[in-house]
């Protein structure tokens, strides 16, 4: 699948426009509301906040303290807000580049050994990628599945779906495109 | 003894082979999914087991009777009480509404009318088309046709549902809806589920995948016998 980075930076600014958080804050709303992310840890949380800080992006809105460390709280200013909004307002380039693994792979196979490795290694990929997809399907039917998780596995099931299309009808010409490789 | 099993199931249509000898045996309970290319001989197999068709050779058994050497008659009847079938187009009868549609198993069975709407009314309600009991099909969209389609094959609560590309003629969403609903209901009433279908991501909502490749099962279909990756033939 292709795992295209998300920017960090913009998601704490939308997570902030809803009004000053703290890092702990931050880090829980990110992974109630993004279920299935890549996980984000809080030297991240606090790295980025950093960086939006110094960039003017963000600005300390109080302190709070609980018997605990100091909890810094952070607000979005008006700077943030704008580049907030420019970058909701900005169409993601649609698949600039073919960067998956799956297809390198696929290509190496071909130029290092032959047609059957390649087979061996889609086959073995598609069963993967079919565990994967019955798994994700089964977060969604579960009868208590909430929208979130419903809407975070159809994401995962439709690039899942995209990648084992590409796997069957590789898996058809490969022996073709082997020859191709090595005319 | 077996639930439900096919036994080297060959069937030809004139001189042209659909199933070359498949074996293939269902859990009781199980959701499996059956897949494969076009032209596969996936829909001709569910019809073997259905009990619609029968197979020119081998054999296929329900709880250890072989229904392929039933007269029509005997099978016709397993197919009103025991299985549920449910097609790409809800096939459902024009002239009658979502209600009369969704009773007409149970009348056939012999249910009485009254009891009969009152089932109907229950199971409309369960897929959420309560709604449109008293439109007829032509007045339905095509979820909702699909959802009294199914709502009529499990008013008997079969032991096995038998779907063929049930979401094949709607749009995602509404399949996906309807899929869901499927599946849940064949949970809660554990009703074995023999689900055919071309696209992976429908077939995921099996327990189970078969592949099917020819008229033929595909051994190699989802990888369990496939060479470990990295091994030289």
């Amino acid at each position: 699948m292709n795992s295209e980075a998300v920017s960090t930076q913009h998601v704490l600014l939308g997570l902030l426009a809803r009004g000053p958080r703290h890092g702990y804050e931050l880090k829980r709303a990110h992974d109630e509301r993004l279920p299935r992310a890549r996980p984000l840890a809080f030297g991240q949380v606090y790295a980025t906040l950093a960086r939006l800080q110094r960039d003017g992006l963000v600005s300390p809105a109080g302190q709070e303290r609980e018997g605990g460390p100091d909890r810094t709280s952070y607000a979005l200013t008006g700077e943030g807000r704008a580049a907030l909004d420019r970058w909701l307002a900005t169409v993601e380039p649609p698949m600039p580049y073919v960067a998956s693994t799956l297809f390198a792979k696929v290509v190496v196979a071909l130029m290092v050994a032959d047609a059957e490795r390649a087979r061996a290694y889609l086959i073995a990929q598609r069963r993967a990628h079919t565990e994967r997809l019955r798994e994700l399907t089964a977060v969604k039917t579960a009868p208590a599945a909430a929208l979130d998780e419903v809407i975070a596995a159809d994401f995962a099931i439709a690039h899942l779906d995209a990648d084992l299309r590409w796997l069957h009808t590789t898996l058809e010409r490969v022996a073709d495109w082997h020859r191709e490789v090595h005319s | 003894m077996s639930f439900l099993q096919a036994r080297g199931v060959v069937r030809a249509y004139g001189r042209t082979p659909a199933l070359r000898g498949v074996t293939l045996d269902v859990a009781e309970g199980e959701i499996l999914a059956v897949t494969g290319p076009s032209g596969c001989g996936k829909s001709t197999l569910l019809h073997c087991l259905a009990g619609i068709l029968r197979p020119d050779a081998g054999q296929v058994t329900w709880c250890g009777e072989r229904i392929d050497e039933w007269p029509e008659a005997a099978r016709s009847r397993l197919r009103r009480t025991e299985f549920g079938v449910l097609f790409q187009f809800g096939q459902l009868v024009a002239e009658l509404t979502a209600a009369e549609n969704v009773a007409l198993p149970l009348l056939l069975a012999g249910t009485g009318r009254r009891e009969a709407r009152t089932a109907a009314l229950t199971w409309l309600e369960r897929l959420g088309v309560a709604e449109v009991a008293d439109v007829p099909p032509g007045e339905m969209s095509g979820g909702q046709q699909q959802r009294c389609a199914l709502a009529r094959a499990l008013v008997t609560e079969p032991r096995v549902l038998f779907a063929d590309e049930p979401t094949g003629a709607l749009d995602t969403l509404t399949g996906e809806q309807v899929l869901t609903q499927l599946v849940r209901l064949a949970r809660q009433q554990r009703t074995t589920v023999v689900l055919v279908t071309h696209e992976p991501r429908i077939a995921a909502y099996a327990d189970r995948e078969v592949t099917l490749r020819d008229g033929a099962v595909d051994q190699s279909g989802l990888g369990l016998d496939a060479p470990v990756p990295g091994g030289h033939r």
